[in-house]
């Protein structure tokens, strides 16, 4: 187990060293001056472009410099915005829990229905139910999730007038963040219709972000489903006796879970992709939106930062979905 | 591309046409297939006649007729038989000449991707060692990224715009290209054809592309109609985002950004391009289900 | 009173092409302690059949027969929920590919534990104790240790010890033994086949042995039933069928023993079947 955790590593390691190379030569690809895109300063004399640049380390090697942020990386510094002057880091941990609340909801969504869809589908495979079930998760697929989100916005903010168009919680209420998750917060705060408000501002946001990752384990589980249900020990643990539920419900679901649970771990790439929609549409203070935000005000820093930011949660998370994988597979643990 | 009828070199020797009949066959007992097939068709009609069929021009506007309603509503006119967008452009004949750009898209993009990473990846896969390393630890790096996050700072780096917007989506596609190139050239260069093929003195440029591709088209295909609609809906994506097609443009994914501030005053203005959009998508993933039930024999009975 | 009485059994499946059917107006009993080897080429329906009577078939299979009594209970009319009471416990099936009948994901210890419990009802450390047993009498090596073992842990031939352990929990009356041998190796075959007549005889059941081997037949095999293309060709005990086969098939099938061959060929079942071949349609 250790020495599969340290294989792992091994080539984790230079992935993301290669993820920090982009991260930091994209700046340089950039037309015009780096050290006026860097300091957010268009007009300035030679002297203060001389400083400025000698301040952001721009009259160094490449290489020195590379290995200087790459020094601040680790570190934790991933230097300051240009708009906000404030420090990268600080900006991504008060925006990432927003986030992470959004799409721990939208994954949990998807699994508890997309799950059970999928068996239903393979048991009853062939029939009207299969197909209803399939179909709609090929529209799923297919969903432009930031059409999606305005539709549900139109029907359910518009016309019945159940939830809010935008934000994390209604502005009647307002409490200190402590865990940053609006959700545990709004429960903290003892302020009454608090959480109720919470939750009713994340629902629609749930939905658009769950959306696909719903419909990709939908397909995935009742196609490892039909594998499995093939299978010789299927039949043996029939001819044991054991009730169809049994046979399904534990036989067959655990081994086909071991492809489902690889699905899962690939929907966090999906999830951040699509948080940047869904986050814009329904004005939600996570990274996606901060990210589209800092395109629009070329707040290049921010967006090398946060380039690297994700794509080392990702990387971390499919790590942790692998070691996970090793657990439920004992082909792999022994 | 999709298309399944050109998706083969159509050649008249018996047996390529007993395969495409064989092909024929279980791709058309896929019904939901069939009914994306017929639907692709009747988008790509659509969109080479859209300055015939369309009752407008995608770019005029009727001053005295914003934000018409559909002819179904009440105040809707017959002119303007989808309503009429914020500065009184005609919806129906904007959506038209937007299949125009979503299809263009889809082939550009795929197109781009499909070549370049066949390319990268024959290369990884025949000289294999250290090319293949640094190749694949590259198309790591590029995997790592959420796909449309990497899109859209790439457009930010290279200016918004469609042709910037489709090259970033490209890039972002091209790696499972180069992964399935690798992996079937890898499986390939062991077989005794090509073997044969080397002894007989065929040069390794010649033996990669005319021996040993022809052999791998099958998952190239269906990751080729994947790769269609994602760029469709990815390229839709960054113009609702403001960073693809810039107004006053008729793409679908644009045309949705302009409308979202009416979105609970004018409901077909953000409705319809977005149909599109899905309808597109879905007629294309259907094609794509049944080309891989169809190329795939493990899964044919399935 | 026999142990299983079968009574034209007709087993069809239905396919794009249409019915097809495998199993053709089959009938045969079983008595206590009685082992009956149904013998056949693949595809003669012998599975088929069997799969029937343990209520296995795929739900594309439709079954019907005139009668079809198991220990004086009519299984026709059984619900599945009753079926269930009895499948797995008084009587019991193993199978041909040892290593792909068993559960990847599960111990050897949990898939024995769990007949235990379905249908004996047995305390958390009854079912150990007796798993523990189990193993050990169907020669398992340190049987406490091994029920902590995936199946991928362990040999084939160790699998279907494992599997005859699972079949044997609740002391069947009737043990389905399809193909047992077939995947395992040549010298691990005389073992189980060893192991499944002594637990036979130890334990009393009737044992129904499915083969195409008439080695195996001949080695354990109290009543023989020939099957071709879904129809039984001949039933006779194991002696008189080997001396006096009286239908064409079996001599054919007799005479493609490799002790039997002349010269440097083997005989083909085709060089024989010639007029006896029924006109219904045969599948695997």
């Amino acid at each position: 187990m250790l020495r599969y955790l340290l294989k792992r590593l091994a080539v984790l390691v230079p992935t993301f060293i290669g993820v920090s190379i982009i991260a930091f030569t994209f700046i340089r690809l950039l037309p015009g001056d780096p050290v006026a895109l860097m300091s957010g300063e268009r007009v300035m004399s030679p002297e203060r472009h001389a400083m400025i640049s000698h301040e952001l380390g721009y009259d160094r090697p490449v290489v020195i410099q590379y290995l200087d942020y790459l020094r601040g990386v680790v570190t934790g510094d991933f230097g300051n915005s240009i708009v906000t002057k404030q420090p990268i880091l600080d900006q991504f941990l008060t925006l990432f829990p927003a986030t992470l609340e959004l799409s721990f909801c939208a994954i949990i969504f998807a699994i508890v229905l997309g799950i059970p869809a999928g068996i239903f589908a393979a048991i009853k495979r062939g029939t009207f139910w299969d197909q209803t079930i399939m179909g709609t998760a090929l529209v799923g697929y297919s969903m432009p999730i930031f059409w999606w989100g305005l539709l549900l916005i139109i029907f359910f903010s518009g016309i019945l007038q159940w939830t809010p168009v935008s934000g994390r919680i209604s502005l009647l209420y307002f409490f200190p963040p402590v865990t940053g998750f609006m959700l545990i917060d709004s429960l903290l705060s003892g302020q009454a219709g608090a959480f109720k408000s919470a939750v009713s501002h994340l629902i629609l946001p749930t939905i658009v972000l769950g959306t696909i990752p719903l419909a990709v384990i939908a397909r995935q589980t009742r196609s490892a489903m039909l594998e499995v249900l093939g299978e010789d020990y299927v039949r043996t643990a029939r001819a044991k006796g054991l009730s169809p539920f049994r046979v399904v419900g534990i036989h067959a679901l655990r081994n086909a879970m071991i492809p489902v649970i690889t699905t899962i771990g690939l929907q966090v790439g999906v999830l951040l992709a699509g948080a940047i929609l869904t986050e814009t549409i329904f004005s939600w203070p996570g990274i996606g939106k901060w990210m589209v935000d800092s395109v629009f005000r070329r707040d290049y820093p921010v967006i090398q930062g946060g380039l690297l930011m994700i794509a080392g949660i990702i990387m971390v998370v499919n790590l942790i979905v692998d070691l996970l994988y090793g657990l439920i597979n004992p082909r792999i643990r022994h | 591309m999709a298309d399944p009828s050109t998706a083969q070199p159509i050649s008249l020797d018996p047996s390529r046409r007993r395969q495409l009949a064989e092909f024929w066959y279980y791709f058309s007992e896929n019904r939901g297939a069939v009914i994306g097939f017929w639907l692709f068709v009747l988008l790509v009609i659509v969109a080479l006649l859209a300055p015939l069929i369309a009752p407008h021009l995608p770019y005029e506007q009727y001053r005295d007729a914003v934000l018409v309603p559909p002819f179904w509503e009440d105040g809707g006119q017959a002119a303007f038989p989808l309503g009429t967008d914020p500065v009184g452009r005609d919806m129906l004949s904007r959506l038209l000449y937007g299949a125009r750009y979503s299809l263009f898209i889809g082939v550009v993009v795929t197109t781009i991707a499909l070549v370049g990473g066949i390319f990268i990846g024959v290369i990884a896969g025949y000289f294999g060692g250290w090319i293949d390393t640094v190749i694949m630890r590259i198309m790591d790096v590029i995997l790592a990224f959420p796909s449309l996050l990497l899109a859209l700072v790439l457009v930010a780096v290279l200016g918004p715009g469609l042709t910037n917007a489709m090259i970033a989506i490209a890039l972002v596609l091209q790696p499972h290209f180069v992964r399935l190139t690798r992996a079937a050239v890898m499986t390939e260069k062991g077989r005794e054809y090509v073997t044969a093929a080397r002894v007989s003195g065929a040069g390794s440029l010649r033996l990669m592309f005319r021996t040993i591709l022809p052999n791998t088209t099958a998952p190239l295909i269906v990751q080729a109609t994947l790769s269609f609609s994602s760029a469709i809906l990815d390229a839709a994506a960054l113009g609702f985002l403001g960073m693809g097609a810039q107004p006053p443009t008729p793409e679908w994914g644009t045309m949705l950004a302009e409308a979202r501030e009416f979105i609970l005053r004018a409901w077909w203005v953000v409705t319809f391009p977005g149909l599109a959009i899905l309808i597109t998508v879905l007629a294309i993933n259907l094609v794509g289900d049944g080309l891989r039930d169809a190329l795939d024999p493990k899964l044919k009975r399935s | 009173m026999p142990l299983l009485e079968i009574d034209n059994l007709v087993v069809e499946f239905a396919t794009a092409a249409g019915q097809f059917r495998a199993v053709d107006g089959v009938s045969l009993s079983v008595e206590p302690r009685e082992v009956l080897a149904i013998v056949g080429e693949s595809g003669s329906g012998k599975s088929v059949s069997m799969l029937a009577v343990m209520g296995l078939l795929p739900w594309t299979a439709k079954v019907t027969a005139d009668r079809m009594d198991f220990n004086g209970v009519d299984l026709m009319n059984l619900s599945p929920a009753e079926r269930r009471k009895m499948v797995g416990k008084d009587m019991a099936m193993i199978f041909q590919e040892p290593m792909a009948s068993l559960n990847p994901c599960f111990t050897v210890g949990f898939q024995i534990e769990e007949v235990l419990a379905v249908h004996m009802g047995m305390s958390r450390a009854e079912r150990r104790a007796r798993a523990i047993e189990l193993l050990d009498l169907v020669g398992i090596p340190e049987p406490t240790e091994r029920l902590q073992s995936f199946p991928h842990q362990m040999s084939g031939g160790q699998c279907q010890r494992v599997m005859i352990a699972i079949a044997i929990a609740c002391n069947p009356k009737l043990l389905i033994a399809d193909e047992p041998t077939t995947a395992l190796d040549v010298t691990i075959q005389k073992q189980i086949l060893d192991l499944l007549v002594s637990l036979q005889e130890q334990y009393g059941m009737g044992l129904i042995m499915i083969t195409h081997n008439m080695g195996v037949v001949a080695e354990t095999a109290d009543r023989v039933i020939v099957q071709y293309k879904g129809r039984k060709m001949e039933e006779a005990d194991v002696l008189t069928l080997f001396e006096n086969p009286k239908s064409n098939y079996t001599r054919a099938l007799l005479s493609a023993l490799p002790d039997n061959a002349t010269g440097d060929r083997l005989p083909t079942i085709s060089d024989y079947m010639t007029d006896e071949a029924p006109a219904a349609g045969a599948a695997s």
